[in-house]
């Protein structure tokens, strides 16, 4: 096994996702899978190779860059328009600190 | 007019001659749509009213004598991942169903510039995840040229639209071949351009290191006409390439005598089938054109998809954290705290591929593993995109199959996601180069099912590869 149930919670929480149980056992289950042959990776010798971040063409490097300048951005109440909860023209979240 | 056949040019002709007017068309268009959605789900959303006025839009200037753009009239589909102001835009999840953007896409922008009128939006695997378009949160899509069948993915709603004559382009998003395969297995021809071809500003992010916005068309001048209006550098968009943008159509015409085509040998190892079958006639006709042919070999083509699922997982989980209930239309109604906000929203909102995706992607970036699985990933796309560069300073253009096989039944692959995910091997390594390439029809099998050829060039050489196509086209390969 490349992965236990109990790093899949662990992994799940990371990444803020709610999992039933029958969803945890699938998931350690459809990972492993692919995690196996992900493997195949390491039979390559790779050092000295530069990681590819980016597509990278012929440019030159600083050609992308802009003025610093702000220009229009989305009125607050469009901004807010798609929101679940909003008031006073903010973003309302369930409570963060306990009293 | 028959706007299930109807291409760019007999629009344009039609335009100018009052055939019909754009009000007409649209309108003819719409009933359509509305009329043959049934058959295949393809559609998400049509919206007559956005529609309508665009073509009114066209009439007018077209009685006031001036010019209403290359696309002017031209009916299209946008897929439901690319956001449209004021009208919905799903990206085929629950999480977003009721999601109205506040702005167009900037390839929307300059359909609607130049003239297009935007039918509505397609059905796709959900955020694009996908190859077979049966991760939609509202329902798969049938491939139109086979019902019981699927029509690719993740962009299957935009290539069976064009297929099925409801929408005569369309555009999709292609991350590791969701613009190609999907073409292929419809039979119509799909374009994924140069990587910063086209601004990804409007397109809901998925990899942002591999996503692209690319169309769908009946044949390739169409294609090519798309793409002269889609692309070019965008403000809102850093990555989009300032590389000037040629016309596509002066490429259309040339003969390809003397163009040296690359076969990598690797695609084609094992593969023993009415695809492979197809290809081989199509290499044919190509050198009956007077191109020569030769084998190459491509190396790494066999890490790709390894490398290719850990970058877009890694890429996906960082993307999709977005969602988190605070800003994009649906929280989980139940969620008292603030972790049980993030959890339960996202817990019940993904479907089960981008829980997949986000989980693998959560994990190779975590703590202890990013050297390892992601460095390790870079690394290869390093090697696989040096592949290219090498057999690109022997050979003008590659040609491949765009699936090992034609389009597959619903449901047939949907047990085994590795099993789905290694039926991406032959577009996921063009993807990981981003160098342009695209699907053509290469006639179909004996049970009638399109097959696709894929041709891929040289960073920016489109002209090149739609050269290539056309001329392929011309001398009858969608038919062999």
């Amino acid at each position: 096994m490349k992965i236990t149930e109990q790093e899949v919670r662990y992994v799940a929480a990371l990444a803020h996702l709610r999992l039933d149980d029958q969803e945890v056992s699938r998931m350690a289950h459809d990972l492993d899978e692919i995690l196996t042959h992900v493997d195949k990776l390491n039979e390559l010798d790779t050092s000295g190779v530069e990681p590819m971040a980016q597509v990278l063409f012929e440019a030159d490097p600083t050609s992308t860059l802009r003025q610093d300048a702000p220009g229009d951005c989305l009125p607050n109440q469009t901004a807010l328009a798609n929101a679940p909860l909003s008031g006073s023209g903010q973003f309302k979240v369930p409570r963060v600190i306990e009293r | 007019m028959n706007v299930a056949s109807l291409t760019i040019s007999q629009i344009r002709d039609g335009l100018r001659a009052k055939s019909f007017s754009a009000s007409e068309l649209a309108a003819e268009a719409l009933r359509l749509a509305a009329a043959e959605n049934p058959k295949t789900n393809a559609y998400l959303l049509l919206s007559d009213e956005r529609a309508l006025s665009a073509a009114a839009r066209v009439d007018q200037q077209l009685a006031a004598g001036q010019d209403p753009g290359p696309l002017a009239g031209v009916p299209v589909a946008v897929k439901d991942v690319i956001v449209t102001k004021g009208l919905r835009t799903t990206c085929a999840s629950r999480l977003l169903e009721n999601f109205i953007p506040p702005y167009d896409a900037t390839a929307v922008q300059r359909l609607e510039q130049a003239g297009a009128v935007i039918l509505g939006k397609t059905n796709c695997d959900e955020f694009a995840m996908g190859s077979s378009n049966e991760n939609s949160a509202f329902g798969p899509v049938r491939n139109p040229v086979a019902p019981d069948r699927v029509p690719g993915g993740s962009s299957g709603g935009s290539a069976a639209v064009v297929a099925q004559g409801t929408a005569v382009a369309s555009l999709g998003s292609d991350t590791g071949g969701s613009i190609r395969q999907p073409a292929s297995f419809c039979g119509v021809v799909g374009v994924t351009p140069t990587y910063g071809r086209v601004s990804r500003y409007g397109l809901v992010a998925f990899a942002s290191s591999l996503d692209h916005i690319g169309p769908f068309a009946r044949n390739v001048h169409d294609a090519a006409l798309m793409l002269n209006v889609i692309a070019g550098r965008d403000p809102m968009d850093s990555t989009s390439a300032l590389a000037p943008v040629p016309d596509y159509r002066a490429a259309l015409q040339q003969d390809v005598r003397g163009m040296k085509i690359g076969i990598p040998r690797e695609y084609f190892e094992g593969l023993r089938n009415e695809t492979a079958d197809q290809i081989r006639k199509g290499l044919d006709l190509l050198r009956a054109q007077g191109c020569e042919i030769v084998d190459v070999s491509l190396p790494h083509t066999s890490y790709a998809i390894a490398a290719y699922y850990i970058i877009c997982t890694a890429e996906a989980s960082s993307n999709l954290a977005r969602f988190d209930g605070v800003r994009y239309t649906f929280r989980a109604p139940e969620a008292k705290t603030m972790l049980d906000m993030y959890n339960l929203t996202r817990g019940q909102g993904f479907g089960a591929e981008c829980k997949r995706r986000i989980m693998l992607g959560t994990y190779v970036l975590s703590a202890g593993y990013y050297d390892a699985y992601y460095l390790k990933a870079q690394r290869v796309r390093s090697l696989i995109a040096r592949d290219f560069q090498q057999a690109f300073s022997q050979v003008d253009a590659l040609i491949t199959p765009v699936s090992p096989f034609p389009a597959f039944k619903l449901s047939e692959k949907l047990a085994d996601p590795m099993e789905m995910y290694l039926s991406d091997i032959y577009t996921i390594t063009g993807s990981l180069a981003g160098i342009p390439c695209m699907s053509v029809p290469c006639g179909a099998t004996s049970e009638g099912l399109p097959v696709g050829m894929q041709i891929l060039t040289r960073h920016f050489d489109e002209p090149g590869m739609f050269r290539l196509a056309s001329s392929f086209e011309r001398a009858g390969g969608s038919t062999l």
